[in-house]
């Protein structure tokens, strides 16, 4: 159904000690279901949270934890598990810091309002694919872009790249990888967004 | 059973560092048997390289739809001057009725030795011909191709392909759908045949429709941006965008895309991929009206979306997904 990378294969075949489900199965379903996610949880976690800084962890961690438990068997309902998880791990980190931040106890409350709805933000949003990738490539900073539509839109090569702007290779290294950081984050959090028209 | 904590995450933004150069390694530098293997040998070593490296991945691979973009904006202003004159043209004559003479047109042709390919509902196959001219068959799709001495023949049975055609003077390249012709004159063409209504969308060079047995009493020359659709023995042309175009053949990548379509239409869509299928229970639900983009799998995606996004309520009846108020 969903295209794995080729790159996967390898590791794809390993069964981590005491799972049932292989690494390759774990993370298609982990791009099909659990990445489209990817908005309304970092929007949850972000409210929840006093300390923004951290929401990056958090969302590693979430994954960490659902694909975890994926290996022994990939959960029928995605989106319940994903956010059951996220809140027990919010309620972990408020018993671990030892100071329970009143905000946060109220909101963990309206859990059911924030699991089921997407900020008014998102729903504005009016996208059709290729406009939204054309926003994320202008979104990044102008050094990157540069590098990145060459890359990307262009068909060079790094060699190429380094020599067509007369800089480094680490440099060019560098701006591609920060693209790549910069444009899943601004994709994956629009995945979901759309116009209604009636 | 081994209890497996996950108290000591590593640091997400160094994980997510490594992961994104690794991508960039992959696709911007030299890469052999090597490089692979060392990446392999990083992605085994956690889930959270693997859960960094396919969440980076899956946007990334996104991004080549780019390339596909740049290079219809750069055609369409080089060919817009074209567009432009064959719009007012094809203004004029927009709608060319067809004397109804309901002859197959199988019977018209003395069809070349042919091999038959086809694909699964939801498979994606690409041909390459030994002339260097390639034809992707999308979802559900059966096609025959041969060739004779001084022809070309591909014979769309049912489904629909995306022709990239090497234009060869003294062998012509012509696809049959039921009773109709296309006819390559250098071309970037699309040809879908579904119950009944057959469509043809050009992209590059020139191509001209007709209809064997003569139906058609002039041949149509089709110009870039031009979309042909004959249904009810009724023949429309109307020049479309390249955006639109590019968007037809969104299935090329995967990729469903939808600009103010009405549910009924998404939900046939995601029928021709998909074999648990998508009902739209009622009229007022049918026609509301989204723009959005999916993969051709991503039924899931859809629902979340009718959930969430458009308040409706989704069940499953006998593994089909219904959708209502």
């Amino acid at each position: 159904m969903i295209e794995t990378p080729d790159t996967g294969r390898e590791g794809a075949e390993l069964h981590p000690p005491g799972a049932s489900v292989s690494a390759a199965e774990v993370m298609a379903w982990f791009v099909r279901e659990v990445l489209p996610l990817e908005v309304i949880l970092t929007h949850f976690l972000r409210q929840n949270r006093k300390n923004k800084s951290d929401v990056e962890d958090l969302r590693q961690e979430v994954y960490l934890r659902v694909c975890e438990a994926a290996n022994k068997g990939i959960p029928e309902n995605t989106k319940p598990f994903v956010f059951t998880t996220a809140r027990n791990l919010l309620i972990d980190r408020v018993r671990k810091e030892q100071i329970v931040p009143i905000e946060v106890v109220s909101d963990l409350d309206e859990m059911k309002i924030t699991n089921d709805t997407i900020g008014p933000e998102r729903t504005a949003i009016a996208r059709d694919e290729l406009r939204r990738l054309q926003a994320a490539i202008d979104s990044l900073p102008p050094r990157c872009r540069e590098v990145v539509i060459l890359g990307r839109v262009e068909g060079l090569t790094g060699q190429e790249i380094a020599a067509r702007l007369g800089v480094t290779h680490q440099t060019v290294s560098e701006h591609l990888a920060n693209g790549i950081k910069a444009l899943a984050e601004t994709l994956h959090g629009e995945q979901l967004t759309l116009r209604r028209k009636m | 059973m081994s209890a497996h904590t996950i108290d000591t995450a590593p640091n997400a933004a160094y994980v997510n560092d490594q992961a994104a150069h690794w991508i960039q390694r992959r696709d911007f530098w030299s890469w052999g048997e090597a490089e692979q293997a060392s990446l392999d040998a990083w992605l085994a070593e956690s889930l959270a390289n693997r859960i960094a490296f396919f969440r980076l991945d899956a946007a990334w691979s996104r991004t080549e739809r780019l390339a596909a973009l740049r290079s219809g904006l750069r055609r369409a202003a080089i060919a817009q001057d074209g567009i432009a004159k064959a719009t007012i043209v094809k203004t004029a004559a927009a709608i060319v009725v067809v004397g109804a003479m309901m002859l197959s047109g199988f019977a018209y042709f003395s069809r070349p030795l042919a091999t038959i390919y086809t694909t699964a509902i939801g498979e994606h196959k690409t041909i390459a011909l030994s002339d260097g001219s390639r034809i992707e068959l999308n979802t559900n799709t059966e096609l025959s191709v041969g060739a004779d001495s001084n022809r070309r023949v591909a014979t769309l049975i049912r489904g629909e392909a995306y022709f990239q055609i090497r234009h060869d003077a003294r062998h012509t390249f012509e696809v049959i759908a039921g009773d109709h012709r296309v006819t390559d004159i250098g071309t970037k063409f699309l040809v879908r045949s579904d119950r009944g209504t057959l469509e043809v969308a050009l992209f590059e060079g020139r191509a001209q429709f007709d209809a064997p047995d003569g139906r058609v009493q002039s041949p149509i020359l089709l110009m870039p941006g031009d979309r042909l659709v004959v249904a009810d023995n009724l023949i429309r042309t109307t020049a479309a965008t390249p955006e639109i175009l590019a968007n037809e053949l969104g299935w090329r990548r995967g990729m469903l895309i939808f600009e103010n379509a009405p549910l009924s239409a998404v939900a046939e869509e995601f029928n021709r991929y998909n074999r648990h299928k998508v009902v739209v229970a009622d009229d007022d639900v049918a026609n509301v009206r989204i723009t959005a983009s999916f993969r051709t799998s991503g039924t899931e995606d859809f629902k979340q979306l009718a959930q969430a996004m458009l308040g409706l309520r989704v069940s499953q009846v006998n593994g089909d997904m219904v959708i209502s108020r």
